[in-house]
């Protein structure tokens, strides 16, 4: 079952891929064996990150890029991150509405994901699902993070390209946008540019990358200007992303960030494993319990702990 | 350890531009706990299929007022068919007269919610009917 679902992911099946992702997403062992098959198949797709305030306009610019890319027979695939709600687990994904001119394009694949309690603007998943999206041969893989403000900046870890779009007058303004959201723009996308004030948000942006001492690196984030709704402005995206991707080559930050990711995964995978290895040798019956005592103030669970890993690690 | 969702395609197919309906039931779904992928107004049933398979759904909810229901369900359905999938569910609400249901039914609806139905009994409906597709088998 697994050898033949990742064999169809490789030349590209919708309904294969569709189901790989869902594996993954739901955190299935099969998942994993997957993984093995399609990961010597990985690498070679140029991973954009979108991010910005909500309603910023991610998914309209999304699918206007779509449109370019496709223009040029580059194949793409779509990761969009909306979030859970805390309370129900239940989560409306919806950033497809603003996508569905490509709803009918075999070679656009669109994939909208919950955070389900993950933080960071993505889900745990969104990691393995763009590999798998470059496993099956997408050219690009554009991934919207969930807009929650200023806070989404794991996105620079899975992005080669970082797109940060901002708006003016939304509270957006300048004061808004700390360290953490210029620090990893690659590219600023200052949208809805027909709206007042556009102008000046511009120049405070521009301000500020000189004050943190932007400009004087080897790559200055250019802000561009756009449109989204109109398609204004988007060529521009399109060529600094470009821009960015070959000056990644070119430098040799390419490479250096691949390795931090692929550092970053095999941690991932092996924290995962462990938990997955000491939470199944724990009795269910003896940790309720040690939670029982806890509770009841006759031990501390810094104790417990250790005698629980040092027993299960010996 | 996995956490098995069940996703769920809201869809308004057709030409009446009215998605108040659609919207009601995608809030109620994600208040009962599920993920649902919503796609807007006006879709055509290839859009409404290719949503669904990318989205690997285990159920799609359609809200039809034009009066299209009985070629657009079917429709849907059969572009499922030709692309190998049996296996999600299709329901549907809206103003779908009572003489029309046995109809729809027997093309493979498997539920029609008509106005005046409250949302709980469609909300019920869904979590006893709709399990994931990818632990069904
Ligand atoms: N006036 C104006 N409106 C725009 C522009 N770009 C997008 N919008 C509108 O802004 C709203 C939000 O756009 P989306 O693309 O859904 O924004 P988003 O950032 O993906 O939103 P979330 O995913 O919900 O965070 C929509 O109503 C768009 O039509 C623009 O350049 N100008
Ligand atoms: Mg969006």
């Amino acid at each position: 079952m697994t050898g033949k679902l990742s064999e169809k992911v490789l030349k590209g099946d919708t309904v294969a891929t569709a189901r790989v992702l869902r594996l993954i997403d739901d955190g299935l062992p099969e998942a994993r064996e997957i993984m093995k098959k399609l990961y010597p198949h990985t690498g070679k797709a140029h991973i954009i990150g979108v991010t910005g305030a909500p309603g910023a306009g991610k998914s309209t610019l999304v699918t206007k890029l779509i449109g370019l890319y496709r223009r040029d027979n580059l194949k793409v695939g779509i990761i969009a991150v909306d979030p859970t709600s805390p309370f129900t687990g239940g989560a409306i994904l919806g950033d497809r509405i603003r996508m569905q001119d490509h709803g009918t394009d075999p070679e656009v694949f669109i994939r909208s994901v919950a955070t389900r309690g993950h933080l960071g603007g993505l889900s745990k998943s969104a990691w393995e699902m763009a590999k798998v999206l470059d496993a099956m041969g997408k050219d690009k893989i554009i991934v919207e993070t969930v807009g929650v403000g200023q806070d989404e900046v794991e996105i620079i870890g899975l992005a080669h390209t970082s797109v940060v779009m901002l708006v003016p007058g939304l509270g957006d303004d300048i004061q808004a946008i700390k360290a953490g959201i210029l620090e990893i723009a690659d590219i600023f996308v200052v949208n809805k540019a027909d709206r007042p004030e556009t102008n000046r948000m511009v120049r405070d942006l521009e301000v500020l990358l000189e004050m943190a001492g932007l400009k004087e690196r080897e790559w200055t984030p250019p802000i561009i200007k756009t449109i989204a709704t109109r398609g204004k402005g988007i060529e521009e995206i399109r060529e600094a992303i470009e821009n960015h991707h070959e000056y990644l080559k070119r430098s040799g930050k390419l490479e250096e960030k691949i390795k931090a990711q692929r550092e970053k995964e095999l941690q991932n995978i092996i924290m995962e494993m462990l938990r997955e290895k000491i939470f199944s040798r724990i009795d269910k019956e003896k940790m309720d319990k040690l939670i029982e005592d806890i509770a009841s103030n006759h031990k501390d669970p810094y104790s417990i702990a250790e005698e629980i890993l040092s027993s299960i690690l010996n | 350890m996995g956490e098995e969702k069940v996703r769920i395609l809201v869809a308004k197919p057709g030409l009446d531009g009215h998605d108040r309906g659609a919207k009601i039931i995608a809030r109620a779904l994600k208040e009962a706990g599920f993920e649902v992928i919503y796609t807007g107004l006006h879709q055509t049933p290839e859009q409404i299929v290719n949503a669904a398979i990318q989205e690997d759904v285990d159920a799609i909810g359609l809200s039809i007022l034009s009066g299209a229901h009985n070629t657009l369900m079917p429709a849907i359905i059969k572009l499922l068919k030709e692309r190998g999938i049996d296996d999600i569910v299709v329901f549907g609400g809206g103003i779908i007269p009572d003489d029309d249901i046995p109809f729809l039914k027997s093309q493979g609806v498997a539920a029609i919610f008509t106005p005046g139905t409250p949302i709980s009994e469609t909300i019920e409906w869904v979590k006893k009917n709709v399990k994931p597709r990818h632990k069904r088998k």
